[in-house]
């Protein structure tokens, strides 16, 4: 991070400053563009290749209080090879876990290069005291997750306390070590885009690997323009002389017709250099067999259906 | 198939229309009107019906105008194909057709009343300002008994973005029942128009006094003593209240625009013009 | 493949239905022209030639302009405005019926993109019928007194830039007041106002009530002058509507005019950076640059100036111009050769006279007219691409200092159509749109339209408005 940068960080008020002095975002303006970009229309190649990246691209997720090690089992196996009739078919990127699960997952996903991350902080709300959240962050690191996809205090961001949330953020990577940490945003509570890119500058410059948008459990979860809004943060960070950050929409991408508009907005709004399962990441669950489904079609020329993918 | 005898009729059942459904009334009752069993509301029907008027009204408020605009006139279409329907209910032909082209009048006012209704201040200051029509919410609508009265209170009061509970009058169910089944089909959301069959004598104090209604249209009240004790119930809560006419109208006069701006709000927005 | 390469999506051509030549709509329907003269209409993407179209000499303007008035006499001048506003309904509802053919069509014929044609311009035609229909009834509460008359036989020559839809701001409120019409499209873009005319067909509407003409400038020339006309409706260029104010001299007939244009859109420090370079890109690359109301002089604030500018390029780097069918083209094809070679002049003017000219790599077409988009840096007042209009994908950029210098520079210029200000700031949207002398102020956005917005110029861009309940005044005897 250049020096510039670092200095924003050293007092609440710089912190403030510098945050309240980013560009605004026009709320019309920025759906009109993710609205026009959700128009563009990818056929044949491009959506065949396009499947593909976004097959590699999944956080295969699960996220309930109903987990089994079975269950998690299961996810992995579908994880390594989503769709067991076509060996051409990629992996997905990682299994998205709670930390509970992840010794489970280390021992069925070892040696397949699909990562592991398990949420963390305390997960999904983030109200517990910050020795919990580094606790819980360290178990699940120790316990074989290579990613940990964490939660900002957004009470704290609400109130204006944005140092207090960048120094828990700091605190939580230094406690994943050489594990990858994702910062989950929680969009749906920040309600303004103008929050959505503080909130994404906030968590850079605390030294985050990726920004997600969602933890998938309130009402409001990724959309297209949330995440024009932190694919535009990632490219004005990184040429400002920061780190080149990913961005993980997770939530409410369900079918591969969304997955597409996503990697669109990717194209247009980064370009290339994000077009990557180390750049740009989903959080989704079902969203998997719609990208099995509609890569079938594309193979075989006629529509699949539900019941010859399997459900795990 | 041959048939030894003529066909048997398959009779309709008149029922209520809230929120976008067709319920019988939750009270199990009905009457006999214009020869047909009908669904008599009670005061839990109204209830239900206000809480589907304010859960549509701020969606359909929230609609573009030009979205209105669209509705109300694909209501005019879906009327003028049941046009042999409301006839063979006994309605004057030139009634319904008054009827479908009232709809169409008033389909047009969607994205042309805040234009005539609104307008821009100049203020002796520098300040933008700025007045515009919103609509007023939740109209609790007494009808009149004359079908081409019923359209000519209900289409304004949600052509400006409002919800409606409209209590059809006793003795005069079945153009409004079948009316609902037009809004049914014309994409208006459910919950935006609300119909209830019964005696208003029943039910309109308890939609009159209700306090999550912010306006009333007494226009089918006949009774005098009634509609002064609705007035007052309506004060409860300040309901703007449109009193009934001192003698019938004549539907088929020129509607003007006062049963639009009746039910809507002025709002004005200052603004400081400054470098 | 490498990396994100959009695959071809043309939107299939099959639903249009072209004859291969046309005649002229006069009096319910298709005619041949007296003196038989043709000219052909060409795809601007291909060359291809698509139809021939029939010229209109001075008797078939008489014949039309006599269709108009008997229509007006006798059918449509007598009919109620009920009446009339269900006609208009008909044809708003027949163009949504047909949407997708109306916007292949105009895409073929003019080169814009589909995605414009579909998305923009045909929906703005439906719902603009829409908007008028409602009036045809309500005429009395338009605030022209209590019975405001139409005035006749309205004369209406449209552009080529949006064919259709200035074919509907004209037609649109002169039905609905009650007149009857005589247009003439331009001569590079006649085919949807000929569908158009089946779709009148279609709506059953009274013959004579629409009558269409193509022809070039000399058809227009004569349908202004002619006698029995008593309106005349032009929008086009500046010089085309002094020329026009000057025929109408000495006669009563009424005029409205909608010129040219020469929009600063002003970009403030403190702007939503990200929304402001979409309506910079908006602005003038919008429609090729084709359009009287493009934000073609962008004036940027000093202190955002490096910002601003490798934001813009970086985003212009994206623009994908290519096949106006292919849904993911932002930039079609220029309408003509002759447009072509004024943008390519006035473009080497732009250099000539020291501005910096820069494009982004983009690879053009072989066949057809084609320019790449292109901003000129360091350009200032005295530079004539700053004064004059280009009508094509070309932004010339300068800077300011102060909001009392935006408005000074913006308002340099003898056009005065319309304006754009991007700022967080309230108030100075204001202040600024108090100042600058356009007919519409575009805040923090560019290029919006709506059939309820009024719209047209100050100064030389013209008189009149369209749109709105404005937009009727233009057609009633007030």
């Amino acid at each position: 991070m250049g020096n510039d940068l670092a200095a924003v960080t050293r007092s609440d008020a710089a912190l403030r400053a510098f945050l309240h002095g980013l560009p605004g975002v026009d709320q019309v303006g920025a759906e009109q563009r993710a609205a026009m970009l959700g128009t563009r229309s990818i056929k044949t190649t491009a959506k065949a290749w396009a499947i593909d990246l976004a097959i590699r691209m999944v956080d295969l997720t699960t996220l309930e209080g109903s987990d089994t090690p079975g269950k998690v089992r299961a996810l992995c196996a579908k994880g390594m090879r989503p769709d067991p009739a076509d060996p051409s078919c990629p992996s997905v990127a990682a299994i998205c876990i709670y930390p509970s699960m992840v010794p489970v997952a280390a021992e069925a996903l070892a040696g397949s290069g699909v990562h592991i991350a398990s949420v963390a902080t305390a997960f999904p709300s983030g109200q517990a005291p910050l020795d919990v959240k580094l606790a819980d962050t360290k178990a699940a690191v120790a316990a074989g997750a290579d990613e940990i996809d964490m939660v900002i205090n957004r009470g704290a961001f609400l109130a204006g306390r944005y140092l207090e949330v960048f120094e828990e953020i700091v605190a939580v990577k230094q406690a994943c070590g050489a594990a990858h940490l994702k910062v989950i945003l929680e969009t749906g509570e920040l309600a303004t885009y103008d929050n959505v890119r503080r909130a994404s500058w906030l968590a850079m410059l605390a030294d985050s690997d990726f920004i997600k948008t969602s933890t998938g459990k309130v009402g409001v979860a990724a959309t297209l323009p949330v995440t024009l809004v932190m694919l535009e943060a990632v490219r004005d960070f990184r040429a400002l002389g920061g780190r080149q950050v990913g961005v993980k929409p997770a939530g409410g991408i369900r079918t591969s017709k969304d997955a597409i508009k996503y990697l669109v907005v990717v194209n247009e709004t980064v370009g290339e250099d994000w077009l990557d399962p180390d750049w740009f990441r989903f959080g989704a669950s079902t969203l998997l067999n719609d990208l099995l489904m509609q890569r079938t079609k594309l193979k075989t020329g006629v529509y699949s259906g539900p019941d010859y993918f399997t459900l795990d | 198939m041959s048939r030894s005898s003529p066909r048997l009729a398959v009779r309709k059942t008149y029922k209520l229309f809230i929120g976008g459904a067709f319920p019988r009334s939750e009270s199990g009752r009905s009457y006999v009107a214009q020869e047909a069993n009908v669904a008599l509301a009670s005061r839990k029907d109204v209830r239900d019906a206000v809480k589907a008027a304010r859960a549509a009204a701020s969606r359909w408020g929230g609609a573009t105008a030009y979205n209105r605009g669209q509705v109300l006139y694909r209501v005019a279409e879906m009327l003028e194909g049941r046009r042999s329907q409301f006839v063979s209910l006994g309605l004057p032909a030139s009634d319904v057709d008054e009827a479908i082209d009232r709809w169409v009048w008033y389909a047009g006012w969607s994205d042309k009343v805040a234009q005539v209704h609104g307008s821009a201040n100049p203020v002796a200051g520098p300040y933008f300002n700025l007045s515009s029509p919103e609509p007023t919410g939740v109209v609790g609508i007494v009808a009149p008994a004359s079908f081409l009265g019923l359209v000519s209170v209900v289409a304004p009061a949600i052509v400006t973005g409002n919800a409606a509970v409209v209590l059809a009058a006793r003795d005069a169910p079945l153009a409004a029942v079948t009316l609902a089944e037009v809004l049914a089909t014309s994409d208006l959301p459910g919950g935006v128009v609300n119909i209830l069959t019964g005696d208003p004598a029943e039910t309109a104090p308890w939609l009159a006094g209700h306090m999550d209604v912010n306006a009333i249209d007494l226009t089918g009240v006949a009774d005098e003593a009634l509609a002064a004790a609705l007035e007052e119930a309506a004060a409860g809560n300040l309901k703007r209240v449109v009193r009934p006419p001192l003698t019938e109208p004549d539907w088929t006069d020129d509607p003007g625009i006062g049963r639009m701006t009746v039910f809507l709000e002025t709002k004005t927005v200052w603004h400081p013009k400054g470098i | 493949m490498t990396g994100f390469e959009y695959a071809p999506a043309p939107e299939s051509r099959a639903i249009v239905d072209l004859q291969p030549s046309y005649g002229l709509f006069i009096g319910g329907t298709f005619v041949e022209p007296i003196d038989g003269g043709s000219f052909k209409s060409i795809n601007p993407a291909s060359e291809e030639v698509l139809a021939e179209v029939a010229e209109a000499g001075p008797a078939d303007v008489d014949r039309a302009v006599a269709a108009a008035r008997t229509a007006y006499d006798e059918v449509w001048g007598p009919m109620s405005g009920r009446d009339r506003a269900k006609y208009l309904y008909r044809l708003a509802r027949i163009i949504q019926e047909r949407a997708r053919e109306l916007a292949v069509l105009e895409s073929l014929d003019n080169g814009k993109p589909i995605r414009e044609s579909r998305d923009v311009d045909i929906p703005l035609v439906a719902a603009h019928f829409f908007y008028y229909a409602g009036w045809a009834d309500k005429l009395p509460h338009a605030g022209f007194g209590p019975s405001p008359r139409p005035l006749g036989v309205a004369g209406q020559i449209i552009p080529w830039n949006f064919p259709l839809l200035m074919l509907a701001w004209k037609i649109a409120p002169a039905l609905a007041a009650g007149n009857t019409v005589v247009l003439k499209p331009a001569e590079t873009t006649p085919l949807t106002a000929l569908l158009f005319a089946e779709i009148c067909q279609q709506a059953d509407l009274p013959p004579g009530v629409v009558n269409i003409i193509t022809g070039a400038g000399a058809t227009g020339q004569a349908l202004v002058t002619h006698a029995g006309v008593d309106k005349v409706a032009f929008t086009g260029s500046t010089e085309v509507g002094r020329e026009i104010a000057r025929a109408v001299a000495g006669t009563r007939k009424k005029v409205t005019l909608e010129l040219g244009g020469k929009a600063a859109n002003v970009i403030f420090d403190d702007a939503p950076i990200d929304q402001a370079v979409e309506g910079i890109v908006n602005g003038i690359f919008f429609n090729q640059g084709h359009v009287c109301c493009a934000g073609s002089r962008l004036l940027v604030q000093e202190s955002v100036y490096d910002d601003v500018l490798s934001f813009l390029k970086r985003r212009m780097a994206r623009l994908r111009v290519g096949d106006p069918l292919d849904k993911n083209t932002d930039i079609g094809a220029i309408n003509s050769s002759a447009q072509l070679d004024r943008i390519r002049t006035l473009s080497d003017i732009g250099s000539s006279e020291g501005a910096e000219r820069w494009s982004p790599p983009c690879e053009l077409p072989d066949r057809g007219f084609w320019f790449a988009p292109t901003i000129f840096t360091g350009v200032t007042q005295a530079h004539r691409i700053a004064r004059e209009e280009i009508f094509g994908p070309v932004l010339s950029v300068l800077t300011f200092r102060t909001p009392a210098e935006a408005v000074e520079k913006a308002n340099n210029t003898p056009y005065g159509l319309s304006a754009g200000v991007w700022t967080e700031k309230g108030s100075r949207i204001l202040w600024m749109a108090d100042r600058l002398r356009a007919g519409v102020v575009w805040a923090n956005t560019f290029n919006k339209f709506d059939p309820t917005s009024p719209f047209g110029g100050y100064k030389e861009s013209g008189y009149g408005r369209e749109g709105g309940r404005q937009g009727l005044e233009g057609y009633l005897d007030v």
